[in-house]
C-alpha cells in the first residue's frame, strides 16, 4: 500500500467565508452557496465547471443533494458523509481520492449555518441510546467530562483550561474578522467567573455560537497551476475515530487524532516542528490541550502548560484566527480551521487574502496543520497543507 | 416466507426488562470472561457473539464526573457521571443523595433501580466510608 499516493496529488486554489458573526434574514444553503460562489471567483473558475460537491450541515439530512439541487449542477462524485465538524476535512480527504482517481476535474467543499440568527445551537442529532435517560446537555457535558477527567490525571485546574481561551482572544485582537475582535482581552478572572455551563466549563470556556458559511475549490495539482491564486497543496490527510457516545470513549484523555496525526504526517513526510501554523478545532478549551498532545506536539499531560507558546508572538502558532472560541463557531468548525490554515500560507506566499494587526501573520510560513474534532472527541482528520515548495 | 423475528428481542430490550425484575445484568464474552457495556448482538471489536447475561455487583466508582447546570424551575442543578464497573466497562449515570458538585472522580459508589423516563435505569448512590 503505497500511502503517499494521493499527497500533493490536489490543491486548493480558491476559498471564502461569508456571514461569519451574524447573517438575520438569511437561510443556511444561502449562506452556503453564496460562500460557494465567492469561493469559485477566488479561484477564477465557474460553476459550471464544478463536478465534484462535498458538504455537510446541521440544516440538510442531505446537503449534498440539496446544495447540488441549489447550484444547479449535476455532480459525477458528491458526499455528504457527516461525521460532525470535522467533516469537512474527511471530504477534503475524499475529494483528493476522487480528483486523484479522474472521477471529477473540479472539487467544491461547503458548509452553511445561520444557527445564531436561528435561534441558537443547533443540532440534528438523535438522541444517545444508554445516555439520554441522564438528560445530558451534549455535546458541553460530555467535554465536561473529559475535562474533568484530564484534571484528575494530570493535576491541572480551571485556570489552566483557561489560558486557551485567553491565547484565542489575543488572537481574535488581531484579527479584524473576528466575532470578539473588539470585546479586549480575557482575563483568568473572567473565566473563572463566568456562567457555569457544565462543571468544569463555564461560558468561556465554550466556543462562540455564530452564523457562518465557508467553501473551498480543489483541483488536481497540475491544473491548480493554471489558476490566479497561490495553489495550497495537500501533503497529508488521515482520519480515524471509534466512539459516537462520550460513554464510550476508550480513554477520556487520549483522542484518535493521535492515530489520525501519526499518519497524516506520514503521509506528507514532515514532523510537528516543521508546522508553520497549527489549527485546532477548539469548541471548548480543553480541546487544543487534548490535540496538541495527541498530534505530538507534547507529552501527554504537557499540553496544558503551552500558553507561552500558543499566544501570539509564542513559538507553536496555535488557532491563528481567533478559533471558535474567539473568532467563528457556526456549529460546525472544520472548514474555519481549514481556511486559517490555508489562508496563513497564502498570506505568506504574497496572495491578498485580508488584513491583520502586526503579529497576525506568520511570516514564511510553509506549512499548516488543520485538525478536525467531531461527535464529543469522537471523529479526529489530520490535514496537512503546503506551499509548492514544500513538495 | 418473510422472515418474522418474533418471540424474541434485541439487547437494549433485554437489558431493561432484566432491570424491570430488579436484576442488573450485562453481558460478556463466554470464550475471554470479558464483560462489556453498552449491550450489543455482539461483542464490539471482536464480532463474538457467544455471549452471556451475568448480574453484576453494581460497585463502582466515579471515573468523571461533572454538575450541569439547570434553571430551578427546569429542576435545578443534577450531576452526571462516568462510572466504572468493578467488572470493567464504563457507562453514564448520575450519583444522587450528594450536591451534584460534590461527587468526586475516585469516589465509590453503588448501583440502584430506578424508573427515569418511563423505563427501569441505573443510578448510583455514594458509598459513605
Amino acid at each position: 500500500m503505497d500511502i503517499n499516493k494521493i499527497r500533493a496529488k490536489t490543491a486548493v486554489v480558491g476559498l471564502a467565508e461569508t456571514g461569519c458573526g451574524l447573517a438575520p434574514g438569511w437561510n443556511a444553503m444561502e449562506l452556503m452557496a453564496t460562500a460557494v460562489y465567492d469561493a469559485l471567483d477566488d479561484a477564477g473558475l465557474s460553476i459550471k465547471e464544478v463536478d465534484g460537491l462535498f458538504a455537510a450541515t446541521a440544516f440538510h439530512s442531505m446537503a449534498a443533494m440539496s446544495l447540488s439541487e441549489y447550484l444547479g449542477i449535476r455532480p459525477k462524485f458528491a458526499d455528504g458523509s457527516n461525521i460532525g465538524g470535522s467533516s469537512f476535512l474527511a471530504h477534503i480527504l475524499t475529494a483528493a481520492m476522487a480528483l486523484d482517481a479522474g472521477l471529477i476535474n473540479v472539487a467544491v467543499v461547503a458548509y452553511g449555518s445561520n444557527q445564531r440568527s436561528a435561534g441558537g445551537f443547533k443540532t440534528i442529532s438523535e438522541a444517545m441510546p444508554f445516555e439520554a435517560q441522564y438528560d445530558p446537555r451534549m455535546p458541553v457535558s460530555a467535554y465536561a467530562l473529559a475535562a474533568k477527567r484530564y484534571m484528575y490525571e494530570f493535576n491541572a485546574s480551571r485556570e489552566h483550561l483557561a489560558q486557551v481561551a485567553i491565547a484565542a482572544r489575543e488572537w481574535a485582537l488581531l484579527n479584524p474578522r473576528a466575532y470578539m475582535h473588539g470585546k479586549g482581552p480575557l482575563t483568568t478572572e473572567e473565566i473563572l467567573s463566568a456562567r457555569p455551563i457544565v462543571d468544569p466549563l463555564g461560558k468561556l470556556d465554550c466556543c462562540l455560537v455564530t452564523d457562518g458559511a465557508a467553501a473551498i475549490v480543489m483541483t488536481r495539482s497540475d491544473k491548480a497551476k493554471d489558476t490566479k491564486n497561490t495553489p495550497i497543496y495537500l501533503l497529508g490527510a488521515a482520519m480515524e475515530h471509534h466512539h459516537r457516545m462520550i460513554s464510550e470513549m476508550p480513554n477520556f484523555t487520549s483522542t484518535s487524532a493521535k492515530d489520525s496525526g501519526k499518519r497524516a504526517f506520514e503521509m506528507a513526510g514532515y514532523k510537528c516542528s516543521d508546522m508553520d501554523t497549527v489549527q485546532l478545532y477548539d469548541a471548548f478549551t480543553i480541546n487544543p490541550i487534548l490535540f496538541l498532545e495527541d498530534l505530538g506536539f507534547c507529552k501527554k499531560g504537557e499540553g496544558k502548560d503551552l500558553i507561552n507558546e500558543i499566544i501570539p508572538g509564542g513559538s507553536l502558532p496555535v488557532n491563528t484566527n481567533g478559533g471558535g472560541l474567539s473568532c467563528v463557531h457556526p456549529g460546525m468548525y472544520g472548514l474555519f480551521v481549514t481556511l486559517e490554515a490555508l489562508r496563513q500560507l497564502r498570506n505568506s506566499a504574497g496572495d491578498n487574502v485580508g488584513d491583520r494587526k502586526d503579529g497576525g501573520w506568520i511570516e514564511n510560513a510553509k506549512i499548516s496543520l488543520a485538525h478536525g474534532n467531531g461527535g464529543v472527541l469522537s471523529s479526529q482528520v489530520t490535514n496537512i497543507w503546503g506551499l509548492e515548495e514544500t513538495i | 416466507m418473510p422472515e418474522i423475528l418474533k418471540d424474541t428481542i434485541g439487547p437494549q430490550k433485554q437489558f431493561h426488562e432484566f432491570l424491570a425484575k430488579g436484576e442488573f445484568k450485562i453481558q460478556r464474552s463466554k470464550v475471554t470472561g470479558e464483560y462489556f457495556f453498552h449491550p450489543r448482538v455482539a461483542f464490539p471489536g471482536t464480532g463474538d457473539r457467544d455471549l452471556e447475561w451475568v448480574e453484576v455487583s453494581g460497585n463502582g466508582v466515579v471515573h468523571s464526573t461533572s454538575c450541569n447546570r439547570r434553571l430551578p424551575e427546569k429542576g435545578g442543578d443534577f450531576n452526571l457521571s462516568i462510572i466504572e464497573l468493578d467488572e470493567g466497562p464504563k457507562m453514564m449515570s448520575t450519583v444522587v443523595g450528594i450536591e451534584p458538585d460534590k461527587v468526586e472522580v475516585g469516589d465509590k459508589v453503588k448501583a440502584r433501580i430506578v424508573e427515569l423516563k418511563g423505563e427501569c435505569n441505573i443510578i448510583f448512590d455514594l458509598i459513605k466510608d
